[in-house]
């Protein structure tokens, strides 16, 4: 569900996943117990025949091989065709299927940023975020403090991110679930009409696909 | 607001510490967890499905949640649902826990 709060921080009620021979590189230092634990699940899941080390390790790259410059990828299209920007807005999961990315079976809500609304992304009670899009969340998009305060005081929060929105914009905090994801889609920054798509694509970074802050280029006022 | 909080997960409007926007980089064992919960829940396998998995860590309890990492939670969560489901026993586990530790040493 969608929450919003139309010039003030006080008022948005928001609620609406043998044998480490084959696998990565081991850790530095001692292991932990809690390190213990998996390491002696993952041995015991391959030696019942459950998971297979190639599976883990090549597993591992999939995550490490994605990252926001998809994301980033499907804004750039977005702003610079607006038949894909509105198939993108009223079915994300389709749309980014186009551009083979298969976010199935989770669908993906994706919210414009405007000159009158900017949405924020957030999962309260863990960390449900677009994977497949941006790669995984980091750790400030999982902490305790931006989980509980975005939805209170979504303003001040991004003011830690050196994010200083103009007063009069609308806030929208959608709060994830474990079976849908958003994405924001930030606006184009101005005097970007020449650029070309890479160009555009380089200005889109993670956090302004959160809506912590706002495309490279971009001017607040 | 005085809702009552369903868990140590439900954490909405109840901290005022700032943002720490730092980033920590992903050791090999949370990275082997991810990929571990991404199988183990994958079509072919269907060990356990998210709610599964979410129910298992809201229910570490909130002496565990709290003094454990994001990842850390990972492990535990996915342990209680082998051993709950018996596809690993607990026995086994903590012997292989201690000669991991062992041969670590």
């Amino acid at each position: 569900m969608t929450s919003e709060d139309n010039y003030s921080d006080n008022n948005v009620v928001s609620k609406q996943v043998h044998k480490h021979d084959h696998t990565p590189p081991a850790d530095q230092g001692p292991v932990t117990q809690v390190q213990a634990i998996q390491i002696a699940m993952q041995e015991l899941l391959i030696e019942k025949g459950l998971v297979c080390a190639e599976e883990i390790r090549e597993t591992v790259e999939l995550i490490d091989s994605i990252t926001p410059s998809r994301g980033a990828e499907v804004v750039a299209r977005a702003w610079l065709d607006p038949e894909f920007k509105s198939r993108l807005l009223h079915n994300g999961t389709a749309a980014c299927l186009e551009m083979g990315i298969d976010l199935r079976p989770t669908p993906l809500v994706v919210v414009e940023n405007t000159s009158l609304i900017h949405n924020i992304v957030v999962c309260t009670l863990c960390s449900c975020y677009p994977r497949m899009l941006l790669g995984l969340p980091p750790d400030w998009y999982k902490s305790t403090a931006y989980r509980s305060r975005i939805i209170i005081e979504p303003r001040v929060v991004l003011l830690e991110f050196g994010t200083n929105l103009n007063p009069e914009l609308s806030i929208r905090v959608h709060d994830s679930t474990a079976d849908m994801r958003y994405l924001v889609l930030p606006q184009r920054p101005n005097n970007t009409e020449n650029f070309s798509v890479n160009q555009l694509t380089e200005l889109v970074t993670r956090d302004c696909m959160i809506g912590v802050t706002l495309p490279k280029n971009s001017v607040t006022s | 607001m005085s809702a009552k909080r369903i868990g140590p997960h439900d954490v909405a409007g109840s901290v005022v510490d700032p943002v720490d926007t730092t980033a920590h980089e992903l050791a090999g064992w949370e990275k082997r967890i991810d990929a571990l919960y991404k199988l183990l829940a994958d079509e072919k396998r269907c060990l356990f499905v998210v709610d599964e998995f979410r129910l298992a860590i809201e229910s570490l309890g909130p002496d565990v949640y709290n003094t454990h990492s994001y990842y850390e939670r990972w492990v535990l969560a996915i342990r209680d649902i082998l051993i709950k489901k018996q596809i690993i026993t607990s026995d086994e586990l903590s012997q292989r826990v201690v000669d991991v530790l062992d041969r670590e040493v």
